[in-house]
């Protein structure tokens, strides 16, 4: 008997939150839609492609290839980021540079984001700091393969 | 004779319409409740030509997409039995509305109109029978499918839905002793008294512990989450595994359509149906003395918006309640309806009965 009043006990109270919670939130919502603005919003729901959350400076999204100050990006073709690529994602074909200081840059340097993983590995590897992966563009989608196989040496 | 049936006719296609387009926002409002409830939005992205009014639209494209989708039938499947187990289920729960007065009599014409479709006078069991028939749809779909998981899913629901279906008829028999009718317009009128001079005479305030059987009971017999024995979303997928599209949808849409038909027999049976409480045929009348006339059609419309708050107000209870609590397992349920409210709908009747014999 004690057992089914304590079993009523915490069912009304778990119907009492999230009835709490329905009301306070729809109060909310109420005084936003006649244009009252509060500190609280009623939900905690962002409207994604419309309005966007700031992305962590940590983020990993689209690599790039920094330019050098003429403009010509400044990877040297090392290869370590395609060494240390886990996913085998990028593909770098070397070239000479004349400036004998650099000697050598990327004819090519593609990211293949079908297989790309996201770990930032090479931007770690980059002994040059060329590679990184800040771009801020997360909608990569594409209704072909061929798509989503990224040039990166147009920087 | 011809406006007698034209009268009828209009009362039945207002009421069904009503009752399906109720049934189609509630599907939206399930959504958003649910939504809110939990601090999220909810759907809010159907629109036509860019007006979204809160995702008001939504029930119409899932329709639109249950529409479109393929008439499924597995080869293995008895073809007429699939065919017809969802129109069971629909027609059976959607047929009950007829019996629900939803306002009082309106005089239109010279003619005296009762808002109602038909007052049968033994309504309670006729909806309690409907009710009960609704059971079929589910067996017959999970026996037509030729599914293991489908017979198994159509068998607990048969189970669930009889038992539930004894603890439902115990808890009104309560009700039936107090006001001594079994036609819902009569049980209505009875409830337009006061009690102790101050409390309107409604059903909940006679008869707690009945109301209390009567919608643990009418939860299960909606067969939603907490007893959703025969769909079993998350151990099986129930008697519906072999249905999608619209037939699909029209299981679906049975399931809230009961929700309706739930809130409105509690609504009926125990919150005094379209009554307003001490509003009388020529207004209010307070228990204090106050009095406020009001013309006959204000009276109406105070009733049928009186009826129409409160199944709001049921099914409103009915989504949180499905939005709240986790759901049974197959013997808790059993438990639940076999050794408690079955016996407390019999103690109900006992207590009832004794305070009748000692008044």
């Amino acid at each position: 008997m004690i057992k089914a009043w304590r079993v009523l006990r915490e069912l009304v109270r778990g119907a009492a939150i999230t009835a709490r919670h329905f009301f306070v939130n729809m109060t909310f919502h109420t005084l936003r839609l006649f244009g009252i603005r509060t500190r609280r919003r009623g939900a905690v729901t962002i409207q994604y492609p419309e309005v966007q959350k700031a992305l962590s400076p940590r983020h990993h999204s689209l690599h790039r290839i920094r330019p050098r100050p003429d403009g010509k990006p400044s990877c040297v073709a090392c290869m370590l980021c395609v060494t240390v690529c886990p996913s085998e994602c990028l593909y770098v074909e070397a070239a000479e540079d004349p400036d004998p200081e650099v000697q050598k840059l990327p004819a090519k340097f593609v990211v293949d984001l079908n297989r790309c993983c996201f770990c930032g590995f090479c931007v770690e590897a980059c002994p040059v700091d060329a590679i990184r992966m800040d771009t801020g563009e997360i909608r990569l989608a594409s209704l072909t393969r061929a798509g989503l196989e990224v040039p990166l040496d147009k920087p | 004779m011809f406006g007698d049936v034209l009268i009828i006719l209009v009362k039945v296609v207002l009421t069904l319409m009503w009752t399906l387009l109720l049934a189609l926002f509630l599907t939206w409002v399930e959504r958003k409740e649910s939504a809110v409830m939990q601090d999220r939005i909810g759907a809010n992205r159907a629109s036509v030509f860019g007006l979204r009014i809160f995702g008001l639209f939504q029930p119409f494209a899932d329709a639109i997409k249950m529409l479109f989708k393929e008439d499924f039938c597995p080869t293995f499947a008895q073809r007429a039995l699939h065919w017809l187990a969802p129109t069971f289920s629909f027609f059976f729960v959607s047929v009950t509305m007829v019996a629900v007065p939803f306002g009082d009599t309106i005089s239109l014409f010279g003619r005296r109109i009762p808002l109602q479709v038909v007052d049968l006078n033994a309504a309670v069991l006729f909806v309690l029978a409907m009710l009960s028939l609704g059971i079929y749809g589910i067996l017959v779909g999970g026996w037509a499918s030729s599914n293991r998981f489908a017979l198994i899913g159509s068998l607990r629901g048969a189970a669930q839905l009889v038992s539930y279906e004894v603890a439902l008829g115990l808890s009104l028999v309560g009700l039936i002793m107090v006001f001594p009718s079994l036609s819902l317009a009569r049980i209505v009128e009875f409830q337009g008294g006061l009690l102790f001079g101050f409390l309107p005479k409604w059903g909940i305030f006679l008869q707690p512990l009945g109301f209390a059987v009567f919608f643990l009971a009418g939860m299960a017999e909606t067969k939603r989450v907490p007893f959703d024995m025969p769909e079993g979303e998350s151990e099986i997928i129930g008697f519906y595994t072999e249905y999608g599209g619209l037939k699909f949808g029209l299981f679906m849409f049975t399931d809230f359509l009961e929700v309706i038909v739930l809130a409105s027999m509690a609504t009926t049976l125990f919150f005094g149906g379209w009554q307003v409480p001490w509003l009388g045929d020529a207004g209010f009348a307070f228990p204090g003395g106050g009095r406020i006339g009001l013309p006959p059609w204000a009276v109406t419309v105070l009733r049928v918006l009186s009826f129409n708050l409160k199944v709001f107000f049921f099914c409103w209870l009915q989504i949180l309640t499905r939005w709240t609590y986790p759901r049974f397992r197959y013997d808790q349920v059993m438990d639940l309806g076999w050794k408690v409210l079955v016996p407390l709908g019999a103690a109900n009747i006992l207590a009832t009965g004794l305070i009748l014999a000692v008044r």
